[in-house]
């Protein structure tokens, strides 16, 4: 069935989308990350406008968010203390990356950097979790006991908070440090930024797996609400027709997705994060260092 | 005196010796949520005071989109990676253009008159400035029309217009299922020996209905509404879903 988006004035398959939607729920809802990293290029892929698709991702992230976040408030696997604090530090950053952005903007090649942005933080981040999570399972298959690394600097510093949730007596300059930096690569990278988000907790502030998962949906709902209601009001390029679309297969997705990620075991739940994110970073260094098939591009007139 | 001046008239304006008479079988597209592209059926006869020309006639239909600035970027390899380098902007470009000729397109018009009229694909693309920009600005213009006809967003059709008699002509212009909006202007020549006769203007008009309008205009009126509308379905959405999982399992 087609149907006709009326903001980014294309027609598509509502039936396509609705299995993106759902597919991309599932890993949402499975990883807590926000599915951005992924879907917006897929979107791209079906000839939704670049724009279009950024604004309209970030308001379908909202709501799978949403809906992965209540089931994991049910189990009570967020930790509100830790995600108010972490949400401060992104909306700072995030208000940073635009200014960066902007000027990066005016100095041309903003495309580029975006994509480079990509393969460096995906490539790393996913190379460390696999590397780190496939020692896990190696480790759990010998018997050994899981080691859990200390930070001696973290708990140095001064302002400790005790975040109960999480099980951590910490500092709260680490936390608010990541939120800045999250923020930023969001605000640049046009994502939520939960890809990056969640292996700071991890391994940066030594949260326990599952409750970085809920931690992280809750701290993205606000950063993509903020980032929808900015493009609503400044480019008019949220499509709630494809929104909804999406968000339905997406809400679904997401539920699945919580189920099966509690029945997983923490290691594997990481090593197919890494595996994701690298295979994302690996699809986007191809088509930097391969001949392009067509070497020109159209883009509405006057935007660079 | 007064019959000899009406001779002289019908002499100096050859061109109005024969003109068109159109119809269309629907002068407005509406363009609904299940909107799946459309058939337009130009069709229309040749009025003449005189005797048919020894000369056949030719008939060349233009659908033509509303025009917009287009960017038009190249990649090149620079340090191993593949990278946007040249840019051009062309002024002006429709989003949707159809050309439908009786025979091909150089016999049935000639360079010049199509340099005035502007009826091929190459000459309804407007760029002014382009030529600063690239050394070869014209292959991104070329490139343009390549990628847009394989979207079907430009189309040539050469011997697609029916003539029967050099009186009665027809085609059908199909439109895409991804449409804009606007005022598709619809222009029809009469051509003989490849130079116009006659010229004939309409448009047809292109627009959002029902809750496509609705949207559409809520969004650029009351963005603030707007935005606030998607978030709070956003929210139910994934509200609604978390308590039907939890109703499901509970069940």
């Amino acid at each position: 069935m087609q149907i006709y988006l009326p903001i980014a004035e294309v027609s598509v398959n509502a039936f396509l989308l609705l299995g993106l939607g759902g597919i991309v729920g599932i890993l949402s809802g499975m990883f807590g990350v926000g599915g951005g990293f992924l879907m917006t290029p897929l979107l791209f892929f079906i000839g939704i406008p670049p724009a279009v698709a950024v604004a309209t991702e970030a308001n379908q992230i909202v709501a799978s968010s949403f809906s992965g976040v209540l089931a994991h408030f049910r189990r009570k696997t967020v930790d509100l203390r830790m995600g108010t604090v972490l949400l401060i530090g992104g909306l700072l950053g995030a208000g940073l990356g635009v200014f960066i952005f902007n000027y990066l903007k005016s100095q041309g090649q903003v495309d580029l950097l975006v994509k480079l942005c990509y393969v460096v933080f995906l490539g790393i981040i996913g190379g460390m979790m696999f590397v780190e999570s496939l020692n896990a399972i190696r480790n759990t298959r010998r018997g050994a006991a899981p080691k859990r690394k200390k930070h001696g600097w973290v708990h140095g510093l001064p302002f400790k908070m005790r975040f109960r949730t999480s099980g951590l007596y910490i500092s709260v300059i680490p936390p608010l440090m990541v939120g800045v930096a999250v923020g930023i690569l969001a605000a640049i990278m046009g994502v939520g930024g939960g890809f990056i988000m969640v292996p700071a907790m991890i391994y940066l502030l030594g949260m326990p797996t599952k409750v970085v998962v809920g931690t992280s949906l809750f701290q993205i709902i606000f950063v993509t609400a903020f980032t929808t209601m900015l493009h609503a009001t400044t480019n008019f390029t949220v499509d709630i027709a494809l929104a909804v679309l999406l968000l339905v297969g997406g809400v679904i997705g997401a539920q699945i997705g919580t189920t099966i990620g509690t029945r997983m075991k923490a290691e594997q739940l990481r090593i197919l994060l890494a595996i994701m994110v690298l295979a994302v970073c690996g699809k986007l260094g191809l088509d930097l260092l391969l001949m392009p098939s067509e070497l020109y591009s159209l883009g509405t007139g006057g935007g660079h | 005196m007064f019959r000899f001046i009406l001779t002289l008239c019908l002499l100096a304006m050859p061109l109005q010796a024969e003109e068109v008479v159109l119809g269309l079988s629907s002068d407005k597209v509406a363009i609904t949520a299940t909107f799946e592209g459309s058939d337009i059926l130009i069709f229309g006869a040749v009025k003449r005071e005189t005797a048919i020309s020894e000369i056949p006639l030719d008939v060349i239909i233009t659908v033509a989109g509303p025009s917009v600035p287009v960017t038009v970027r190249r990649k090149d390899r620079r340090f191993g990676i593949w990278v946007n380098t040249e840019v051009v902007e062309l002024d002006a470009a429709p989003s949707f253009y159809a050309v439908a000729t009786t025979g091909p397109f150089d016999e049935v018009m000639s360079n010049t008159e199509d340099l005035r009229h502007r009826v091929s694909i190459g000459r309804a693309i407007r760029s002014v400035g382009a030529a600063t920009m690239a050394e070869d600005a014209g292959r991104f213009t070329e490139a343009l029309i390549r990628i847009r006809r394989d979207k079907d967003a430009y189309q040539v059709r050469e011997g697609a217009v029916a003539i029967d008699e050099q009186t009665l002509f027809r085609t059908s212009i199909s439109l895409p299922a991804n449409l804009t909006e606007g005022a598709y202007e619809t222009r029809i020549f009469l051509t003989r020996e490849g130079r116009v006769v006659s010229e004939f203007d309409t448009t047809i008009d292109v627009r959002k209905v029902g809750l496509e309008r609705w949207l559409y205009s809520l969004s650029r009126e009351k963005p603030m509404i707007y935005g606030l509308m998607s978030l709070a379905i956003a929210i139910a959405a994934g509200w609604m879903a978390s308590a039907a999982f939890q109703a499901l399992r509970r069940g």
